[in-house]
């Protein structure tokens, strides 16, 4: 686990840095990378097992200016968690810089160089803590050095204030900027012997941020969100902002079945439209498709609306041959095929006690088979990117979540080699996991060589959107449980169906892997003797991918569900029996329930806590009134979660009209992700997650028939919108302990809001939801 | 040849006259700030006022807005009732990825020059066409109110 090697050289390579012209000589550019070998580690975890790992270089993080002006470089994607402001929180804090004088810079995609940067699975703030601070630590104790060697007093003498370093025995100061010059100049401390600032002297993590919390008189000085201003004025760049004169507007026909390709196009008509500068058609890679462009039918035009009508103007066959059974795929015969598989057994997950003579010695035998669709993420900002090929040189401006998978994949369908490719992130007007896949942005730089070094924009339709996402797995999951002759559990048996991740890069694996199986289904946290889980087989016809929460959404949907059935079927209350079912507070080793993923953290740090499942179950409860009498036609519902190393419970308070019109009235959702660096956005992260899984479960869904998708626009694909919004939403952060190992925020609030809503209208109406999305189920 | 008016300053732009005024603001005339999201008015990404009514910019044609006042979410800071928007947008913590927040405040002006102190009806009303994937609906809701209560306090 301990990457620290006594053969680890640091070095401080700033001479490099501006010899490269990065940075005006004067600068401080405290550089060094270590380039850790790690062959003989046993094993990996947390950032260190991600590719290329992480960095705590001060050089590569951090700058200041012989102005003072303090520079952080954020090397993760921002799409609205907040992370720009969040991590520069942390560099900030931890060097001691004065908020009004850091600014951010946005790092191009350089693994190599930044350590990591797939923003997804709710890792930048866990994975990238330590690192950020480590790194602010260096900075700040290369501005004592530096300090103390002008003063000639001892530097243990000398400590970083708010922005200067303070010479203590005389009271003397020199500003960041003053020093900025001569610390540079130094070597880079050793990583073991740099001091962290302990809590009791963090000014700005943990705190509340911007200045709606300012209470009157208030001296704590509070960080102001680093793009607030440039969003409510219109001025931030996300990817369609980015503009140049001779830039070219496309749009691509691709194929509407999952594999299939152009049999002919015929473009006269397209060609005629005014603007429409060329059509070109662009290769796919066929089945698995990764990352790569579906193919299709791109016209080029000198504005995005000309190339629109051009596109409309195409007339093209596809050749639905290549695509297979995918042409043939209807998503309500694939669901009534999934529910049938889960009547019979299939790859045993996981084996405790004898289930088999506990459904046969049971009292009572409860079974209950749950649906979640197909969804798109369709963040509000459709995909979208610009390429420009200039004298062999690549250069992109995208809105992407992995940045390093867009440079090498643009590396290799250009046949350009890495350095020859820059990869320049946007803000992502929203991301959801659509975004960690660049085939959009590999389109642009199929197009981009054709037009003597012009820059080529790839646009996306919201029509593209929906009928090209990498959609969230369709899921079908059946339960049984056998109760005694108290109601308690004695066995439980779970089947769970869905098409794997895994069928994006290489052949139909049929099966979830343990990354998917890790999200909520072996993890089943309940203490009861029998337990089987098994997944049958489930074969892909679209492109599945990452969505927000991903296969914690409908394990936690069918688990959290079926509890709830279960605790009605024994007659008791919902709250009390789930605290039963988990049993008294205690820690889980993942290994000890073949749990081998774990969300890629060590087992020793990141156990199974039914602990803190406890402790949300019982905020949330209190908070929301749990067991208060409600009106006729109004129901709490409870449900919780324990996903990317953090802990969720929201309970929901919702009313059904008779029209089956259906209200939320009040949200109380508590979180534990440990340490929390920027509570205001981690309650922002959880309402978001609330809306949103109001959404999934009302009306969200995406269809398929004859392997097309059904679903055009917001129209037929239903986001929620400000009435479906809770009238009140509490979010309830705890357990806000520097001891306790740091969890996921972006996702983990998600899978609950979706039971949690089907319970309260069970509780609400006594119509239970088996099959999502709600949609008119409730009208009568 | 279409002559337009946006944020007070004319344009004169050799676009067809069905260009949606959307992509004429984008492409044509580089006012970025005004954000495409369904193209079908069903999101309110596009929202602009158009003599001071809040439209949806992806499905009006250029030809409707010739001899009218296009303003856009750039030209808000200048507007007493929008940059109180904007403040109030910022004092909550409103955005999340931003991306629909521009037409946000723009329905959220146009609310507040119609009522200027609007209830959780009125606002739902309003705002029922704008969409927010992050949803961050609630603080936009509590953002109005605290606009409106701000607008009370100067008036």
């Amino acid at each position: 686990m301990n990457r620290l090697r006594d053969d680890l050289m640091l070095a401080n390579v700033s001479r490099r840095h501006v010899l490269k012209g990065l940075a005006a000589s004067g600068a401080l550019v405290i550089a060094a990378r270590w380039d850790w070998a790690l062959a003989d580690e046993e094993a990996a975890y947390g950032a260190e097992a991600m590719p290329h790992g992480w960095v705590d270089d001060p050089n590569v993080f951090i700058r200041i200016d012989e102005d003072g002006t303090v520079t952080v470089t954020n090397h993760r994607a921002e799409m609205g968690q907040g992370i720009r402001t969040s991590l520069v929180m942390v560099a900030a804090d931890e060097l001691g810089a004065d908020w009004d004088r850091v600014r951010v810079d946005q790092a191009p995609g350089d693994e190599e160089k930044y350590g990591n940067q797939n923003t997804d699975g709710s890792r930048s703030m866990r994975h990238w803590f330590d690192p950020m601070r480590r790194a602010a630590a260096a900075a700040r104790t290369m501005l004592e050095q530096a300090a103390a060697e002008q003063w000639e007093v001892p530097v243990s003498e000398c400590r970083a204030g708010v922005h200067v370093v303070v010479h203590e025995p005389s009271g003397r100061e020199s500003g960041f900027g003053e020093l900025a010059a001569a610390a540079s100049q130094r070597a880079v401390p050793e990583r073991d012997s740099l001091s962290l600032k302990p809590r009791e002297e963090w000014r700005y993590i943990g705190q509340e941020t911007g200045p709606s919390q300012h209470a009157e008189g208030d001296e704590v000085e509070r960080p102001l969100a680093i793009d607030g201003e440039d969003i409510v004025t219109g001025t931030a760049v996300y990817g369609a902002d980015v503009h140049f004169d001779d830039m070219l507007y496309a749009v691509v026909a691709r194929p509407p079945v999952y594999g299939a390709t152009v049999a002919s196009v015929d473009d006269s008509e397209a060609m005629g439209v005014p603007g429409v500068v060329r059509v070109v058609q662009i290769e796919g890679t066929g089945q698995p498709a990764a990352f790569e462009p579906l193919g299709g039918v791109a016209v080029v035009a000198e504005n995005t609306w000309a190339a629109i009508q051009g596109r409309d103007a195409l007339s093209i066959e596809w050749d639905n041959e290549p695509a297979g059974d995918n042409a043939a795929y209807d998503s309500e015969s694939y669901r009534e095929a999934l529910e049938a598989a889960a009547e019979s057994a299939g790859k045993v997950i996981r084996d405790e006690g004898d289930i088999e003579t506990a459904l046969a010695d049971a009292e009572t035998n409860l079974t209950a088979t749950y649906y979640m669709p197909h969804m798109a993420q369709a963040p509000m900002e459709p995909p979208v990117a610009i390429v420009r090929l200039v004298d062999g040189k690549a250069e992109v401006w995208a809105p992407v979540q992995n940045p390093q998978a867009t440079r090498e994949g643009v590396a290799e369908r250009l046949g350009l080699d890495f350095a020859d490719v820059t990869v320049n992130v946007t803000l992502l007007g929203g991301g959801f996991g659509r975004k960690s896949k660049p085939d959009f942005v590999l389109e642009a730089a199929s197009l981009t060589g054709e037009f003597d070094g012009r820059p080529v924009r790839v646009q996306w339709t919201r029509e593209d959107d929906l009928h090209h996402a990498y959609f969230h797995a369709v899921s079908v999951d059946r339960l049984e449980a056998a109760l005694d002759s108290e109601g308690r559990a004695q066995g439980w048996r779970h089947r769970t169906l869905s098409p794997s991740i895994g069928s994006l890069f290489a052949p139909d694996p049929e099966h979830k892997g343990d990354f998917e199986l890790g999200m909520g289904f072996n993890t089943m946290p309940f203490d009861i003797p029998a337990i089987r889980l098994e997944n049958p087989e489930a074969s892909a016809h679209v492109r599945i991918g990452w969505f927000r929460s991903v296969y914690n959404l409908p394990h936690a949907y069918a688990i959290q569900s079926f509890a709830a059935e279960m605790a009605a079927q024994a007659g008791r209350d919902h709250r009390d029996y789930l605290l039963e079912l988990l049993g008294p507070a205690r820690r889980i080793d993942p290994r000890e329930i073949d749990e081998r993923w774990n969300y890629g953290e060590n087992p020793e740090r990141y156990p199974i806590d039914i602990g803190r499942m406890r402790a949300v179950i019982e905020k949330a409860t209190e908070e929301a009134g749990w067991g208060r009498e409600l009106p006729e036609g109004r129901g709490l519902g409870l449900a919780f979660h324990h996903s990317f190393a953090s802990y969720t419970a929201v309970v929901l308070d919702v009313e059904v009209e008779d029209d089956g019109n259906l209200i939320v009235h009040n949200a109380d959702m508590a979180f534990d992700c440990g340490p929390q660096v920027n509570p205001e956005r981690i309650r922002a992260q959880l309402e978001g997650s609330c809306v949103m899984g109001i959404g999934i479960a009302l009306h969200s869904e995406i269809t398929a028939s004859e392997g097309k998708i059904e679903q055009n626009n917001f129209h037929q694909f239903e986001i929620p919108r400000m009435p479906h919004a809770p009238r009140a939403m509490r979010v309830h952060l705890i357990n806000d302990d520097p001891d306790v190992a740091m969890g996921g925020v972006g996702e983990p609030g998600l899978p609950p809001v979706a039971p949690a809503l089907c319970n309260a209208v069970y509780a609400a109406t006594g119509k239970r939801i088996r099959r999502l999305p709600i949609a008119d189920q409730l009208a009568s | 040849m279409v002559t337009l008016t946006i944020n007070g300053q004319e344009h004169e732009l050799d676009v067809p006259d069905q260009m949606p005024l959307l992509w004429a603001i984008r492409d044509v005339v580089q006012l970025t700030g005004t954000k495409f999201g369904c193209g079908m008015s069903l999101c309110g990404a596009c929202t602009v006022h158009l003599d001071g009514e809040a439209i949806r910019s992806c499905v009006t044609p250029v030809s409707q807005a010739e001899g009218k006042s296009v303003t856009t979410i750039e030209a808000m800071s200048d507007d007493e009732v929008g940059r109180r928007v904007q403040q109030a947008w910022l004092d909550l913590g409103v955005a999340q990825c931003g991306y629909c927040q521009g037409g946000q405040i723009m329905s959220a002006t146009a609310l507040l020059k119609e009522h200027e102190t609007p209830d959780d009806e009125q606002i739902m009303d309003a705002m029922g066409g704008n969409l927010c994937r992050c949803g961050t609906y609630n603080r936009i809701r509590q953002a109005i109110h605290r606009a409106a209560e701000q607008g009370e306090d100067q008036a």
